[in-house]
């Protein structure tokens, strides 16, 4: 497109008190040689007027490339939309006249500078063309039949979308048809009802747009959202199968009881939850040793959940899973009793009703504990030793049976151990990773992705193997673009849980889809239709890109070479801040957009300048609040540029920015490690792992590495930035000095 | 073959996932929100727990993903009037309170300044006061004045008008009817604090420097009332030994029988506010049951193994002041020793339970109740959902999860008839 361009400075919210805007036009046109007569200003350019002015030359001169200079992108967005435009916001409101003194003399020059830069950012960005692939396909691939995938397949069905489900075992139901009754999940939450997964895989097998494959593993996924190539291990044989996005609900297997000998598994009449489900099932309580009613039931929550050396987190379901089966004690036999010995009763939410019914009833006692051990007693009887009760001390409880609940463990967790494992000992050397995979037995794959960097979904810190991307508030996301994870593979979640959790599944593998369809990106960039273009003719195929896209979007052929998946990528830029040769680009982003537009700024002779790289998301809305705020100003000495991602700095950048005597390159990131905040999962840590290496960099420049800082933000820093970036210039100024390469 | 849009009722977290989800999927959302603003309860938190992260962050995202798609439209200041089958959808009625504010304004603040008119300040719980022309905060989202016409004497020659340069002030604004065909409905309505001064024991609005968590949270924010400082209300002084009361309100038959979820887990964290602001301060937290579900026990650990925090596991009896002091006293049985305890803190904060807003508030919809106002499911009416505390106690990640399938089931029909685009 044959692009005309428009600038218009808008006058209002203090811009036109605060700078002469006929300066900073005249400064502007003499740093950037651009047309004089096509930089306008209005009054209060968001005013109907000023929108109709901007509407007039798109009309009539054929405007189609804007630099509105007026508030932050993140204001005003309903005025300034001008769809079929390249549109550059340069914020000379928040970041400017609303954080600099009034009457500061520099305040002109740093005004010129960002309209300067934006009209970099005009010029070289381009309008995005959607990048549609053909031949997409609209089926979910469920991988578990159980109440999430199941619940899955369903909702995606009755959304009009053919689903596809795998389950290894030889009967749908997963855990939950080995359940003998269901909690209450309604008010008053006082009864137990049938299984309510009984009447999904009635529902399942008999709709028509749900393909069922039982006894059946998933051996291979190949390619990305949209057009996946998923090749299946039936009874029958291999068969293929296509399929859009992906649902992962393998759902989890209880705790290794056999680990939990202290507790007494292995003597005759203890059993886990899930055997005393099926004794229930049997009809009656009936002891597994001799048969005989059970008269006094005890259940020793926690077993394995909650302890350092077996499982460190809460499994959630226990405590209502033992008060479900008090009640079945209690109902087969009104003379039994039910003992419940826990470390705390975790009934959350309404299901504490059910918790205060079964506590109206005098036959279940609740007794907080410890337990240290079970032993045999006499006739098959046990003996419960007992720590810190309520009673004060330790007890010797006698039962005729005990349950031990045990806790969930998700069915990745042996893979991503595993793979962790492979990680590790790969980072010794081959002979230790050779070692390894001779040495540990391989657990059974779930996904089998033939994806360049793993099988699987990539581990989290801090997620105990749960396929959960630690994320709060998207609680979807996960490392693997098209692949939504429900249930109990993702937290430990109650049957109720999962049903709603497994909806959310299907609703973001549906959405991904119909996104792919149009060539836009999902999440969280779900209205972008840029993506990485690389020019593979430069490409020396060094695998930085590769390595670090922190969603596996590029695969490499036979030869080495990248292969970008587009409908893989969440459109962060790691992949362009990788690569040395500079290649990859976006419409609107790119090495060289950047770079301009930090070799556009005006150096000083005498006095600091500092470029400040920072994350659209969080540390641009803080430093926009300290504007809003005007409580604090900002160091006149920083111009601010936007990144996508943090991760998306490339280290051409440090060497453009000081090759032309700037005196301090900043970065402001996100929160990396297990609490991480960066929506691109590893985009803010990638950068500070490439620029602890930027000493190199600047080495060869001769300069000193602490002129490049990396400073982990929060949205919520505004209060505490400003100082922090006084810090930065002031040690600049005071102990580093000036870029000695300044004037040259 | 144009699809009427759903209506999502609560512009809260989970109000905003159904609607942002829906609309991701190429269906029309229109969200009504009572609030000023969007973001409901979460906007007011400083951090969420486990990864003490801002709500904020997702929040701006969700802002953008808002702005960026056209079938998102919202109205705040809003609320649904009635509600008519029609048609297989619904004929909703929405009323518009006035913002005395028009989309003209740019937020600079001079209404504000110009005002001579205060109110007491809601989003801090009235810790605070703001002008009768006020932003409900510093990232309001639409960043947007409005004016509190309760507030306003309207007496002052209207100098918020006089002072605002973009004609933004409209101080005869009416209040505005919408009539609208919709094809489903999502009841994100959201919760409340539940009034914990009838709780008389607990001293709340009484002893001074009892708090509730809610306002705790405030207290903590970079743009709350001490700009994010922890300070005790009385005589502002830095609470060095704090009290937390755990089920206030909660798992209480006279209040709310049920357990609120998310309290342990917003107390833990309040104490690793107290403890990262003083590191040397001594924090109590008095609890029936330690409730940190699933992966959060790691963060029930690492707080439980900071210096100077107790846990001791009782019932607060009862909570009055120190004599001829600003400190309040909770005494009550330690249940693990048998022994009652009286003890003296700069500050207490009671761990408020949740409750619906629609107990108060109700849509009008045809729905059944629990007898705390909480919907209970099955008794809605086809083609209408509800997401999230509107149901049920829950935390953010699970509402997250809720609305995101709630979204799926109140746009099923359209996407499996075409409707989307």
């Amino acid at each position: 497109m044959e692009k005309k361009y428009g600038v218009y400075i808008c006058k209002g919210c203090g811009i036109g008190e605060s700078l002469n805007v006929d300066k900073v036009i005249d400064s502007v046109v003499s740093n950037t040689r651009f047309a004089k007569d096509k930089i306008k200003t209005h009054g209060v350019l968001c005013s109907p007027e000023g929108i109709a002015m901007i509407r007039e030359d798109i009309k009539n001169e054929g405007v189609n490339a804007l630099n509105i200079c007026a508030c932050s992108q993140r204001a005003k967005y309903e005025e300034f939309d001008f769809p079929g435009c390249v549109m550059v916001r340069t914020n000379l409101r928040e970041m400017v006249v609303w954080s600099q003194e009034p009457g500061n003399e520099q305040t002109g020059a740093i005004a010129a500078d960002y309209v300067g830069m934006g009209i970099i950012k005009m010029q070289k960005a381009e309008l995005p063309e959607p990048g549609i692939l053909e031949n997409l396909n609209k089926t979910i691939l469920v991988i578990g039949g159980g109440t999430a995938g199941l619940t899955a397949a369903l909702e995606a069905s009755a959304a009009g979308y053919e689903v596809a489900i795998v389950e290894k075992e030889a009967v749908l139901g997963g855990m939950a048809i080995k359940n003998f009754k269901a909690l209450p999940s309604e008010y008053p939450f006082k009864e137990l009802q049938a299984l309510p997964v009984l009447e999904k895989i009635k529902k399942a097998e008999s709709n028509p747009k749900i393909k069922i494959f039982k006894s059946t593993t998933v051996e291979k996924i190949d390619g990305q959202p949209g057009l996946y190539d998923v090749t299946l291990k039936t009874p029958a044989g291999e068969e293929a199968l296509k399929a859009g996005a992906i649902v992962l609900a393998a759902g989890y297997k209880p705790y290794d009881a056999t680990k939990l000998g202290k507790l007494g598994y292995g003597l005759p009449n203890v059993v886990t939850s899930t055997e005393f489900e099926e004794i229930a099932k049997k009809g009656g309580i009936k002891r597994p040793l001799d048969g005989k009613p059970a008269k006094k039931v005890a259940f020793i929550q926690c077993a394995g959940s909650r302890d350092p050396e077996h499982l460190p987190y809460c499994s959630h379901t226990c405590c209502m899973g033992s008060l479900k089966q008090a009640k079945y004690v209690r109902e087969a036999d009104p003379e039994a009793v039910a003992m419940i010995l826990y470390k705390d009763i975790r009934t959350p939410g309404q299901s504490e009703l059910f918790y205060m019914n079964m506590q109206n009833d005098p036959g279940v006692m609740l007794t907080k504990g410890e337990v240290k051990q079970v032993t045999q007693g006499v006739g098959g009887n046990l003996m419960i030793e007992a720590e810190n009760t309520l009673f004060g001390g330790s007890v010797k409880i006698e039962a005729d049976m005990v349950v031990l609940a045990t806790g969930i463990v998700p069915a990745t967790a042996g893979p991503q151990a595993y793979l962790d494992g492979l990680a590790k000992a790969a980072g010794k050397g081959d002979a230790e990773k050779a070692k390894f995979i001779e040495e540990t037995p391989k657990p059974q794959f779930i996904l089998n992705l033939g994806y360049r960097q793993g099988p699987e979904i990539p581990s989290m810190e801090g997620a105990f193997g749960f396929a959960d991307s630690n994320f709060l508030c998207f609680q979807y996301e996960t490392r693997r673009t098209g692949i939504y994870a429900a249930g109990c593979v993702r937290q430990p979640m109650t049957e109720a849980e999962a049903e709603a959790d497994a909806a959310g599944a299907a609703m973001k593998a549906i959405q991904c889809m119909e996104h792919v369809a149009k060539g836009i990106a999902v999440h969280p960039r779900a209205w972008d239709q840029t993506y990485p273009d690389p020019l593979m003719a430069r490409c020396t195929s060094c695998k930085r890109c590769t390595e670090e896209c922190p969603f596996g979007a590029i695969d490499e052929d036979a030869k080495g070479t990248p292969f970008y998946k587009i409908n893989r990528c969440r459109r962060c830029g790691t992949c362009m801040g990788a690569c040395p040769e500079r290649i990859v680009s976006f419409k609107d982003f790119n090495v060289d957009l950047i770079g301009s537009m930090i070799k556009s700024v005006d150096i000083p002779e005498d006095g600091i300048r500092v470029i400040v790289l920072a994350c659209e998301n969080d540390a641009y809305p803080a430093l926009d609040t300290v504007g809003i705020r005007r409580q604090q100003k900002l160091n006149p000495a920083i111009r601010v540029i936007p990144v996508r991602c943090l991760g998306s700095t490339n280290l051409v950048w440090v060497a453009d920015a000081f090759s032309r005597g700037v005196d301090g390159l900043l970065l402001l990131g996100c929160k990396f490690g297990e609490d991480y905040q960066c929506h691109f999962v590893k985009g803010s840590e990638l950068a500070n792992y490439r620029f602890s290496k930027v000493q190199e960099t600047l080495n060869r420049l001769q300069l000193e590495a602490e002129r490049c800082q990396m400073m982990e933000v929060g949205i919520d820093d505004y209060n505490k930035l400003p100082e922090k970036i006084n810090q930065f210039v002031k040690k600049i100024e005071d102990e580093i000095g000036p870029n000695p390469f300044k004037g040259f | 073959m144009a699809q009427d849009p759903i209506l999502v009722i609560g512009g809260g977290i989970s109000g905003l996932t159904a609607a942002i989800e829906a609309a991701e999927c190429g269906c029309e959302a229109v969200v009504v929100e009572k609030n000023a603003y969007l973001g409901g309860r979460v906007a007011q938190l400083n951090k969420y727990f486990p990864k003490l992260c801002p709500p904020l962050c997702g929040l701006e995202i969700n802002y953008r993903r808002i702005k960026e798609n056209p079938r998102l439209t919202f109205h705040t200041q809003a609320e649904v009037t009635s509600i008519t089958a029609s048609d297989g959808g619904y004929n909703v009625t929405i009323q518009v309170a006035p913002r005395f504010v028009n989309d003209k304004c740019v937020a600079c603040d001079a209404c504000a300044q110009a005002c001579p008119s205060e109110r007491s300040d809601d989003f801090n719980f009235g810790m605070s006061r703001t002008k009768a022309a006020y932003l409900p905060f510093d990232q309001a989202f639409p960043q947007k004045y409005v004016i509190d016409g309760a507030s306003c004497k309207a007496d002052c020659g209207r100098k918020c008008q006089e002072a605002c340069k973009y004609g933004a002030i409209d101080m005869d604004m009416k209040p505005e009817t919408l009539n609208l065909k919709v094809s489903a409905i999502v009841m994100a309505t959201g919760w409340n604090p539940y009034d914990i001064t009838r709780a008389d024991n607990l001293g709340m609005g009484k002893v001074k420097n009892v708090i509730n968590n809610m306002m705790m949270e405030r207290l903590a924010a970079a743009n709350g009332p001490t700009s994010g400082k922890i300070l005790r209300p009385s005589d502002g002084k830095e609470p060095k030994k704090v009290a937390f009361v755990q089920c206030a309100g909660s798992r209480d038959e006279n209040h709310l029988p049920y357990c609120s979820y998310i309290c342990c887990l917003a107390s833990l964290k309040h104490i690793s506010y107290v403890k990262e602001q003083y590191p040397e301060a001594q924090a109590t937290m008095f609890y029936i049951d330690v409730r940190t579900p699933g992966r959060y026990e790691k963060f029930y650990w690492k707080v439980r193994d900071m210096e100077g925090v107790t846990l001791t596991k009782g019932k607060v009896a009862k909570i009055y002041n120190a004599q001829g002091t600003d400190d309040p006293v909770v005494v009550i049985e330690d249940v693990l020793s048998g022994k009652k305890v009286e003890e003296q803190f700069d500050m207490v904060v009671l761990a408020s339970g949740m409750e619906a807003s629609q107990r108060t508030r109700p849509v009008p919809v045809s729905v059944s109740y629990t007898p705390e106002g909480m919907i209970i499911p099955s008794s809605l009416p086809p083609g209408i959902y509800a997401s999230g505390t509107a149901k049920s106690p829950v935390d953010v990640a699970k509402s997250m999860q809720d609305a995101t399938g709630i979204a799926l089931k109140s746009i099923g029909k359209l996407l499996s008839s075409g409707g989307a685009n």
